[in-house]
């Protein structure tokens, strides 16, 4: 077990944990998951709490897993969206947060396509503030739960090779992950078009090459994105099936993998475009093992920021 | 207390456990973690034993059913819970090393009753202290200590500490 304490209210992003917070929260996560495998999958832990899903920008899973990871604590929730809210009267997102903490909310969950929208209440808010995404920046939650699969399935994470494939310039799974999986000793390559894959990422500590067979040869973990049609302009790169025929994950590519190594994908996928349907489908696939340990690090994220007193000042 | 108080207090208690409970086939240990696991392994050790058959142990965190969280400064460390076998229908020996306000003995009634709805739950104690803020009292006792509030009861056990012993610290 991990000898660190949790101190902070929020969970803004990776960049601001250490290694021994990052292994805090995964060991957490463990026992979380246990609670699934009961007669009972609930715990009492957040009872009388209300956590708050603002979801500026759509989702189904993450949404659904937060949600479920707070009844599953015996939190209210209340889901709110933006297409259904007066943020379409032209209310702004400091408002809409004052006034869902004027209504005691404990955890405002935010999802929105500006970076640092989660930042920015966590500044302005008593409440926890835990970022479910925030443009093309950051995604903790779900480098934790990636992390989490890996550390589960190999045992660990220090030394293993993980090879991040498509759409890293616009993927705030990409940061979150870069972040995560170097702090605790993976070796990151990145991979894909040039056009999404900038060189600047090496800067990151990460490699980066073009060549799709030698990025996932020695791949203990293979991590495929989606490419991101709501955030791309069209130069990007001339069409979807020149993409798959470059860099989609098909039968004929992945026979030159490691044996033993994992296909994983943040969902949700796009069968044909950068995974081929068998592929997804294989037993080598933890992509529906995700979702489920998704759960159980939302539960623990949940739990572990109600359980401090805030100090004052706001974020840590 | 040292070690050989310790092991007189553990047998004598397996033996009252056997006693009270007739239907021993029915019997099965929970230990609260930490110190209360390796107690539940050895009274399950002794009772199995005294009975010529396996007792079943498990193991509980009762972290998650605290009613204090948000009160503290930190939260707790959660560690898993570990219950192989079917607890409906069992006697279910609920094992710890010091019993004092009672708040963790309410908090593992709770949580094992989301695992199974055992036919009856006793509680086995090393140390009874007194104090008791909750309903509760114990069915077996390794020994009455009586404390102040500001005390601190330290049980030491070979599996986490390296040797057996009870101390009260100021």
């Amino acid at each position: 077990m991990s000898a660190t304490t949790w101190q902070h209210k929020d969970l803004l992003g990776i960049q601001e944990l250490s290694p021994g917070e990052i292994n805090l929260v995964l060991d957490t996560a463990t026992a979380f998951k246990q609670v699934g495998e009961r007669r009972i999958k609930k715990v009492p832990s957040l009872r009388g709490k209300t956590m708050v899903n603002l979801f500026i920008e759509p989702s189904t899973r993450t949404r659904t897993s937060f949600e479920l990871a707070a009844k599953r604590l015996s939190a209210d929730v209340i889901n709110i969206s933006a297409t259904a809210s007066s943020i379409v009267k032209g209310e702004t997102l400091k408002d809409t947060a004052l006034n869902l903490q004027a209504l005691n909310a404990d955890i405002i969950v935010i999802r929105h396509s500006a970076a640092g929208a989660s930042h920015f209440l966590s500044r302005l808010l008593k409440a926890s503030v835990i970022n479910a995404g925030d443009g093309a920046h950051e995604h903790p939650t779900q480098a934790l739960l990636d992390a989490f699969t890996i550390r589960e399935k190999k045992g660990r994470i220090d030394g293993l090779n993980v090879t991040i494939l498509g759409d890293i310039l616009y993927s705030r799974v990409a940061r979150s992950n870069i972040w995560l999986l170097t702090k605790l000793g993976a070796h990151v390559t990145l991979a894909g078009p040039s056009t999404l894959v900038p060189r600047v990422f090496e800067k990151f500590g990460c490699r980066v090459t073009y060549d799709i067979e030698e990025a996932i040869r020695d791949a203990d973990v293979i991590n495929l994105l989606r490419l991101q049609h709501e955030r791309q302009r069209q130069t990007m790169f001339p069409g979807i099936g020149e993409y798959t025929a470059m860099f989609g994950l098909n039968k004929e590519r992945f026979t030159r993998a490691k044996p033993d190594a994992l296909i994983m994908h943040p969902g949700p996928i796009n069968r044909g475009v950068e995974i081929d349907s068998e592929i997804a489908d294989c037993n080598r696939s933890v992509i529906l093992e995700q979702v489920t340990n998704g759960l159980a690090v939302r539960m623990a994220v949940l739990f572990l920021c109600s359980g401090g007193k805030p100090t004052a000042g706001g974020a840590k | 207390m040292d070690a050989a108080a310790v092991g007189r207090a553990l047998a004598r208690m397996s033996h009252e456990i056997v006693e009270h409970n007739p239907d021993s086939g029915l019997l099965a240990f929970v230990g609260i973690r930490t110190h209360g696991v390796p107690l539940a392994q050895r009274l399950a050790g002794e009772t199995g034993r005294i009975l010529k058959r396996e007792v079943a142990v498990g193991e509980l965190d009762i972290s998650m059913h605290r009613d204090d969280l948000g009160l503290r400064n930190t939260p707790p460390k959660v560690g898993p819970s570990r219950i192989t076998f079917d607890l409906t229908g069992k006697t279910i020996v609920l094992v710890d090393d010091v019993l004092f306000t009672g708040r963790t003995i309410r908090a593992a009634m709770d949580e094992i009753t989301d695992f199974g709805r055992p036919q009856r739950m006793q509680l086995a104690i090393l140390i009874d202290r007194g104090h008791r803020e909750l309903p509760i009292r114990p069915d077996y006792v390794g020994k009455n200590l009586p404390t102040a509030l500001g005390e601190r009861v330290q049980v030491r056990l070979a599996e986490i500490d390296g040797k057996d012993e009870v101390v009260i610290e100021r």
